[in-house]
């Protein structure tokens, strides 16, 4: 994958951080970090905000005023069922087939309930849905969730909310390395702008973060700091990353230097 | 002497009539319901006078505006209780705290010990909290009553369920909320409803001296002291236009965060489940907005009972001496 762009079930994307709209301190520092950070994707939440009856709440007008694309998350629910449900919701009323599809197993980790997971991924791309899954690393729960017909995966890199970055980047270097070809987005756990660069640094696809942002202390500087740190990340994977070795290589070589030292010539 | 009429009776309506008539102007107080404070957000109100746990989430410049607005406070003629704030979070959510430590200043951390002479009813429960001294509380209803009698005895009109056309006056101070919006929106602000649902508790068993907030990563909630026992515990922040009663899930998040800081909670006799709207422009901060002789004071979020003295005393400053509405609240 050298192309610059992202694509996504079909959509062309310059961005690879993709925004959450929760916990900004107030709806102008969301606006303002969304731009800082470059994102041409920001999730949102259905459940209770935003879910007002009737003409669109004033939150909702101020995320469709940021003109980005939307991904409608299912957060919060706990069975297949609840997130179909959403799911269906979401769709009516933003009006996109995109869908972060999050089916929460435990409320102390927040960790997908893979189970239902997969039961809700074949449900709801069956009804036409373009499912984005919140999933763990597990390769046999990633395989069955693309034959259930998701065409991208988005691994956690720690649980939500923690800020603790990649806690097994050995399981994510796996996973990128088995599947070259799937749009893969780290979501969840990100904390620090240097979390961001070492997942697009092993060539995951995009990085999708909220709390990192919105909690931070200056958000519209964070946002910034994150646009570089994906770019950056991305650009080094693209340039190739010098493997490791275990002794040293002098940067400049040692033949051919002259033995006086120049400091001492004038 | 000046004509003023203040549209709505809630707290930032109240600050501003009780404030022109105290400077000997000829004030008149509209409010639309029949019932006083029936439709006032204030009424809702945790009412902490918290300048410095308020600023936590990156309103800085918020501070130095909340201190002066404390001080009229403690200037005006309700009962203020400067007794702190403690924050406290269970321990598996201890990085909250220092987290909410960074993110604020004038606070100290104390623990059991000081905790336990602070507030005796928590000795054992939390091994430390943050405490911040200078700040007060006050309970909401009590203040507004007072502040009506207030205007009342400075000769002060008041008309309930007030409908139809303005009686002539020099300027008008509009607070109305939420039923301002349309007005607002043509002079492009748009003002949004954030949700706040909260509960009220009748417990005599237990003391409490100040407001407790409880960090939690998801749900943050507080108790604040009312007075004959009751406690007032609260609140959501939730963007949406529904307006309807509170839900059973923010009732159960409410009252498990009450009982997570004091079992005793549990005994506590429910005596109000409410719901309200915070009317909130996009930078979550008040704004003055000055149409010739019509001014709009709106937009308070959760800072209505902070800051309504000092919109009251921006206000009057404008009006008489013509000092320009400049700054964060412009």
């Amino acid at each position: 994958m050298t192309s610059s762009q992202l694509h996504l079930y079909g959509t062309s994307l310059s961005s690879r951080l993709i925004m959450g709209t929760a916990l900004y301190p107030s709806p102008d520092h969301l606006t303002q970090s969304v731009k800082a950070g470059g994102a041409e994707v920001v999730t949102l939440s259905l459940r209770r905000e935003t879910a007002g009856e009737g003409s669109g709440a004033d939150f909702w007008e101020h995320i469709k005023a940021l003109n980005v694309h939307l991904l409608p998350n299912t957060a919060g629910c706990r069975t297949a069922k609840d997130a179909i449900t959403t799911a269906q919701m979401a769709r009516e009323i933003f009006g996109t087939k995109w869908l972060k599809l999050e089916v929460i197993a435990n409320d102390d980790t927040l960790q997908p309930d893979l189970f239902e997971l997969v039961e809700a991924t074949k449900e709801l791309s069956s009804q036409g849905f373009q499912v984005f899954p919140y999933t763990t690393e597990d390769l046999g729960a990633a395989e069955k969730l693309l034959s259930a017909g998701a065409e991208v995966l988005m691994p956690w890199g720690a649980p939500i909310g923690t800020g603790r970055g990649l806690m097994n980047p050995y399981a994510l270097r796996t996973m990128r390395s088995y599947f070259p070809d799937i749009p893969l987005i780290v979501d969840a756990g990100i904390g620090a702008p240097s979390h961001a660069a070492e997942a697009m640094e092993m060539g995951y696809d995009a990085i999708l973060l909220n709390t990192a942002i919105a909690k931070a202390g200056d958000p519209v500087a964070m946002a910034a700091a994150f646009k570089l740190s994906v770019e950056a990340g991305r650009l080094a994977h693209q340039a190739l990353i010098i493997e490791q070795r275990d002794m040293a290589s002098p940067s400049t070589p040692v033949a051919g230097t002259p033995f006086f030292d120049l400091d001492n010539l004038n | 002497m000046l004509k003023i009429n203040i549209i709505g009776a809630g707290i930032l309506g109240l600050w501003q009539a009780y404030r022109f008539a105290k400077a000997g102007h000829q004030v008149h107080l509209l409010e639309q319901s029949e019932t006083l404070f029936e439709k006032a957000s204030s009424r809702l109100a945790g009412a902490m006078l918290a300048p410095f746990c308020e600023s936590e989430a990156s309103q800085k410049e918020l501070i130095p505006h909340a201190l002066k607005s404390l001080e009229l406070w403690h200037e005006g003629p309700c009962e203020i209780h400067t007794n702190g704030t403690l924050i406290i979070a269970p321990p598996r959510d201890r990085i909250e705290l220092i987290s909410f430590a960074k993110r604020t200043i004038e606070h100290e951390l104390v623990k059991s010990e000081k905790l336990s002479k602070l507030e005796p009813a928590l000795e054992g429960r939390f091994d430390e909290a943050l405490y911040y001294e200078r700040e007060g509380h006050l309970a909401p209803r009590p203040a507004m009553e007072t502040l009506l009698e207030n205007i009342k005895k400075l000769n002060g009109q008041i008309s309930l369920g007030f409908k139809g056309s303005l009686p002539h006056a020099n300027y008008t101070v509009d607070t109305r909320g939420m039923g301002a919006k349309s007005d607002l929106k043509t002079l492009d602000k748009t003002l949004r409803p954030v949700r706040g649902e909260m509960v009220v508790v009748h417990l005599p068993d237990l003391k409490l001296h100040r407001p407790i907030r409880l960090l939690h990563p998801r749900m943050p909630s507080y108790i604040v002291p009312w007075p004959d026992d009751q406690y007032m515990i609260g609140a959501t922040v939730i963007e949406t236009d529904d307006d309807g009663p509170i839900t059973l899930r923010a009732g159960l998040e409410l009252l498990g965060s009450a009982f997570t800081v004091h079992p005793s909670f549990g005994e506590a006799k429910i005596i109000e489940f409410n719901a309200g709207s915070r009317p909130s422009f996009s930078d979550n901060l008040p704004k003055i907005v000055l149409e010739g002789d019509h001014i709009f004071v709106n937009g308070a979020y959760r800072h209505g009972f902070l800051l309504a003295p000092l919109l009251a005393e921006m206000v009057l400053a404008y009006i008489e001496e013509g000092v320009p509405i400049e700054g964060l609240f412009q």
